[in-house]
């Protein structure tokens, strides 16, 4: 087995995390596992290691998309594999298929929660955002979190402001 | 105005803050990105430096950057590069970067916007002791009112898009950095980093990603930021750290308990290296400046101020020292200035008192 980080050397550290029920592997060679700071568990969170670097295979599995490029910027998947970064913003279109299960492992969801810039922002989305933090509350309450449940109360009184507002969402 | 006189003249960000016996800073920085532009890492340099002259006249119109510093990553010496990330206004990776991208920091040194980073935008706020909440709000305005000055690159379904993967959504990284002596000494610490870890949160060094916790400082941040709300991860971040808080304090008050000589002799010689050595590097003063932080938050040190070791944990950085040098100074040399330094700074600060006499328990 090779190391995730070089691709030269043999792995010798192997390290497994569960975060939030979803298990994480990464292998590595010595000198790769010493760069990291592997042997310091202080200064080492494997997440971003695997969040950094483990994206791009992660991608391969999912879905091979070696041919895919990016009409808009011409970043290729190969040059992800290299970087762990993406060309520009409409890379994520481009990549849409294979960056779907990456983005579930590594993030809570995989569709928006927050703030939109306003110019975007239809009626719509405020009713929607108004909506799941309703629910937001509601869980918060269920569970006695009352620092949670203030926190979502204040946020859905200034959205249910900036909703009553409509001429100052419509401004550009 | 250049950096150096900028940052000596302006008056810097308040030194006291809530619970900063504990944490140091809370900073919030959210990522942008301008619609239509390769990203900074893909862009070629014609196309940076486009993106540079398009973004840094927005950004310097804003009415939080009223007498800011505003130049190109080019136009600083390696010297002054330095400098700012050692007071942590910008990474390292920016320090790194020269023709085509660039830096606004505000006149109180709250506000910082780094141009062309990973990001074409990273904007954070800085804020003394446990400020969550406030320094969201304000890179939130900062935000709000940059987004009619310019067109972000957003989608509906995954938010504000972002070179990494790992930003995409909020674009939100929501940090605390902490000082957890107690928990160190009582070999705690790796237990605490696996609890946090598991909550999906990011433990990291003084300088973070991949840094060493020196001075036992701690930076503790979320990880995810697709599928969460930022009001959401402000609260659940200020609860992990209010936890990590009481951890801390319920160390100390078990180590002094169980292990008062343990503790003492630590702060002591701590005190007794920092006063006297003719010869220290900055890693060995960090982690004395840490103990001895600890014995001022524990009263050996009555009438000390924690301010004064606030100072000298980045006065004696290398680059901090340099500073007052005209020429190269070797490592060797700035040991020497450095233990200088510190034996007339805490020349006036009288031996530590231990045991310290009793303290009411909610005693500052």
């Amino acid at each position: 087995m090779l190391c995730d980080i070089c691709k030269q050397n043999v792995a010798k550290v192997h390290l497994t995390q569960i975060i939030e029920g979803k298990t994480k592997k990464v292998d590595l060679c010595e000198a790769c596992s010493k760069a990291k700071g592997i042997d310091d568990p202080k200064g080492f969170a494997l997440a971003d290691l695997l969040l950094g670097l483990g994206a791009a295979q992660q991608m391969d599995q999912a879905a091979p998309q070696t041919g895919v490029r990016c009409p808009t910027c011409g970043f290729t998947h190969a040059d992800f594999k290299k970087s762990g970064r993406l060309g520009c913003p409409d890379c994520y279109q481009a990549f849409a298929e294979g960056l779907e299960g990456v983005l579930k492992s590594m993030h809570k969801g995989t569709r928006h929660v927050g703030k939109a810039p306003r110019r975007l922002q239809g009626p719509h989305d405020l009713e929607e955002r108004i909506a799941q933090l309703q629910k937001r509350l509601e869980k918060a309450i269920a569970a006695e979190d009352f620092e949670m449940a203030a926190t979502v109360r204040d946020e859905l009184k200034r959205i249910r402001e900036q909703a009553s507002r409509p001429d100052k969402a419509a401004t550009v | 105005m250049n950096l150096t006189e900028f940052l000596g003249a302006s008056p810097g960000a308040s030194r006291e803050g809530p619970h900063d016996r504990i944490v140091l800073s809370s900073r919030v920085r959210l990522a942008r990105n301008v619609k239509g532009l390769a990203f900074p890492g893909w862009a070629k340099k014609p196309e940076r430096v486009k993106a540079l002259e398009l973004i840094r006249p927005q950004v310097e119109g804003l009415p939080q950057m009223t007498g800011a510093y505003s130049g190109s990553m080019d136009a600083l010496t390696a010297l002054e590069r330095q400098i700012l990330v050692e007071r942590h206004l910008i990474s390292r990776e920016h320090a790194a970067r020269s023709v085509g991208s660039g830096l606004v920091l505000s006149r109180d040194h709250s506000l910082c916007v780094m141009i062309n980073e990973e990001d074409h935008l990273r904007m954070q706020s800085l804020r003394r002791g446990l400020q969550l909440k406030a320094a969201w709000q304000a890179v939130d305005e900062v935000d709000t009112q940059l987004e009619e000055r310019l067109e972000y690159a957003f989608s509906r379904e995954l938010g504000y898009l972002t070179a990494c993967p790992t930003n995409l959504g909020t674009g939100i990284r929501v940090s605390a950095m902490l000082h957890l002596p107690a928990l160190v000494l009582a070999e705690q610490m790796n237990q605490v980093i696996t609890a946090v870890n598991k909550l999906g949160l990011a433990v990291r060094g003084l300088y973070g990603e991949g840094t060493e916790a020196l001075g036992n400082v701690f930076q503790v941040s979320n990880q995810m930021t697709l599928g969460e709300g930022e009001a959401e991860i402000v609260e659940r971040l200020n609860k992990v750290v209010a936890q990590l808080i009481e951890h801390e304090e319920n160390a100390r008050a078990t180590l002094l308990e169980k292990k008062p000589k343990m503790v003492f002799n630590h702060v002591g010689r701590a005190y007794g290296i920092l006063a006297n050595a003719h010869s220290i590097s900055s890693k060995e003063a960090m982690n004395l400046l840490s103990l001895m932080r600890l014995g001022i938050d524990l009263d050996c040190f009555p009438g000390s101020q924690r301010p004064l070791l606030d100072e000298l944990f980045t006065a004696t950085q290398p680059a901090h020292l340099q500073r007052q040098h005209t020429e190269k100074l070797s490592a060797d040399e700035r040991d020497l200035l450095r233990a200088d330094m510190l034996r007339a700074q805490l020349g006036p600060v009288a031996r530590p008192v231990m045991p310290p006499p009793p303290a009411t328990p909610d005693a500052k």
